[in-house]
């Protein structure tokens, strides 16, 4: 088993006497980026900001390489590099200033304070904008700097709360690169509610919906999740749904939207050429053929579907 | 760590055009007092003849200049305390503090310690500048630490309560005029009962702790006044911040 450099024990808050986290377990391993999914208002920053120490939980324990933050909440933090969604910069310094008084904050030795800013300034294309103030940078440089400040005392854990939010698609793009190096050198939390970038930037995912877990696995498993083994077609002339049963390896065949439909089939099957072939053949006037994506809300449907069922046959059992 | 956070905070004072206009402003005031009590010194002096109407040089303008500072310093300090917490709230820049590997106290006591920096170059300045009057006569140094210790003081106390009223808070404004009414009220309850000087009520007024800094007198009764003073805010800060990570 790998090493795991946080763990979370049944965190729970409580805001008044609804519940904005339950019980929620979980674990990072050494060297791996965690994505955390999840809509908005799911608990997605209650939680980053309880692991990190910015909120106390009502109930359940964090550990940071084995350290309680609660009970050591010094030794644990300094293990830490947490970005807010809301990124906390002093922006009437430069970024050279900022980015040393982050160091002096995480006990970064005096000596080795100006190597620190530096290696942290080149890991996120920051070498060029050192003296200017964090005021007058771009959204996407002041996203760099929110970063910068995160991984400058080199932690073991670096935790990102929507790290992606409000930049343009190339600024997207550029800090998932740099997300990923980071995730080469520190165990990463990434949280966010877009689903394609987990599916770009992490090894393994965590949904949660109101305040529950309901999915953790890998990031294949996701994608499982997510493709499910599914075809869209649609037809101009369509054929009647038995003659698209007989197809080998053709487990259901249901009707979508528009006259589409919706081909689920068994593993180690692509039933696509045999449909095209047929289609061709017997005319059925095929115009659209693809995997079916299953978008996140489908996602979150299935899921939480799943547990309430869980959950109602449970009951059935009990009684 | 306490430097650190105090040193940030001095920075983000001299950041602004508040600290450098305050500075300036309150300068300006002191030396303009300065130069008229030293005027009206020979104005006044030259009409005494009899011995005991003669006051020191000392006395006569470090009176003024203390006198004029402890009022300036109720105006300047809620605007320079305003901001230290509800700023970084307003501009939700806490999570960075609260995720470094900084104790609540630390974070308090640093950006008081960074406050009391700020306002002992007053102090000094201050202190300069009656030494100059050294120059040309011979002036009681003594009379000068007591006093610039009672404004230290003074000034810490009032810091201490401005930084509470600024956690209070996420507007710095707000901040300002709170801390403004509660030390404006502190600093008169002695005038509330004058007929009874010695009424318990007008024991707790700042500015009867600092009188008899200002005689020249140094009492451990006051400074153990001012330190309880002090200390008090900054408990109950750091407690208001606590309950910021506890209710959330």
């Amino acid at each position: 088993m790998t090493e795991a450099t946080l763990n979370a024990f049944d965190l729970s808050r409580q805001f008044g006497s609804n519940y904005a986290v339950k019980d929620v377990s979980f674990h990072l391993n050494k060297g791996e980026v965690l994505g955390f999914l999840g809509p908005n208002g799911a608990g997605k920053s209650t939680t980053m900001r309880m692991l990190t120490g910015n909120l106390a939980p009502s109930q359940g324990s964090v550990k940071i390489c084995g350290i309680d933050i609660i009970e050591r909440p010094k030794e644990a933090k300094a293990l830490i590099g947490y970005l807010p969604e809301i990124r906390p910069l002093y922006k009437e310094f430069t970024v050279n200033e900022f980015l040393s008084i982050a160091a002096r904050f995480h006990k970064v030795k005096s000596s080795s304070v100006h190597r620190a800013v530096e290696s942290a300034k080149d890991k996120c294309g920051l070498a060029h904008m050192s003296n200017r103030l964090i005021e007058n940078l771009s959204n996407g440089y002041q996203q760099r700097v929110g970063i910068a400040q995160a991984i400058i005392h080199n932690p073991e854990i670096v935790i990102l709360d929507e790290p992606t939010v409000g930049l343009d698609p190339i600024q997207i793009r550029e800090i998932r690169k740099l997300i990923k190096d980071i995730g080469k050198r520190h165990s990463v939390i990434l949280s966010t509610h877009i689903l394609p970038e987990v599916e770009m930037v992490c090894d393994r995912v965590q949904i949660i919906d109101k305040g529950n877990l309901v999915f953790h696995g890998s990031i294949e498993d996701l994608k499982q999740h997510r493709l499910g083994n599914k075809l869209l077609i649609g037809f101009s002339k369509p054929p009647t749904l038995t003659k698209l049963k007989a197809i080998k390896g053709v487990e259901t065949v249901e009707r979508a939207e528009q006259g589409m439909f919706i081909i689920k089939f068994k593993d180690k099957y692509l039933p696509a050429e045999e449909i095209v072939y047929l289609a061709a053949k017997e005319n059925w006037g095929l115009y659209h053929i693809a995997p079916h994506v299953t978008s996140l809300e489908d996602i979150f449907v299935q899921l939480t579907q799943v547990q309430t069922l869980d959950d109602q046959t449970n009951k059935v059992e009990k009684t | 760590m306490i430097i650190n956070v105090a040193r940030k905070e001095l920075k983000s004072l001299f950041a602004s055009p508040m600290g450098w206009i305050i500075l300036a402003l309150l300068m300006l005031a002191f030396g303009s007092f300065y130069l008229q009590g030293v005027n009206n010194y020979f104005e006044v002096m030259s009409g005494s003849i009899r011995p005991a109407e003669r006051v020191g040089v000392t006395i006569f303008v470090g009176q003024t200049v203390y006198g004029i500072a402890s009022f300036l310093m109720l105006f300047a300090v809620p605007l320079l305390s305003m901001g230290l917490i509800s700023g970084e709230r307003k501009s939700q820049t806490l999570p960075f503090l609260f995720s470094a590997p900084i104790s609540l106290t630390e974070i308090v006591v640093g950006k008081f310690l960074g406050l009391i920096i700020f306002l002992s170059i007053l102090v000094g300045y201050i202190l300069l500048m009656l030494s100059t009057l050294n120059i040309w006569s011979d002036i009681d140094f003594g009379y000068l630490l007591s006093n610039s210790l009672g404004l230290i003081l003074l000034a810490a106390s009032f810091a201490a309560l401005g930084i509470y009223f600024s956690s209070l808070t996420s507007q710095p404004i707000v901040a300002a005029i709170l801390s403004f009414i509660a030390l404006f009220a502190l600093m008169g309850l002695d005038k509330f009962f004058g007929s009874q000087p010695n009424h318990w009520f007008g024991y707790i007024s700042l500015m009867k702790h600092f009188q008899s800094f200002s005689r020249g007198i140094i009492d451990s009764k006051d400074i153990i006044y001012f330190i309880l003073f002090i200390t008090t805010f900054l408990v109950l800060t750091v407690r208001r911040l606590d309950s910021d990570r506890l209710r959330g």
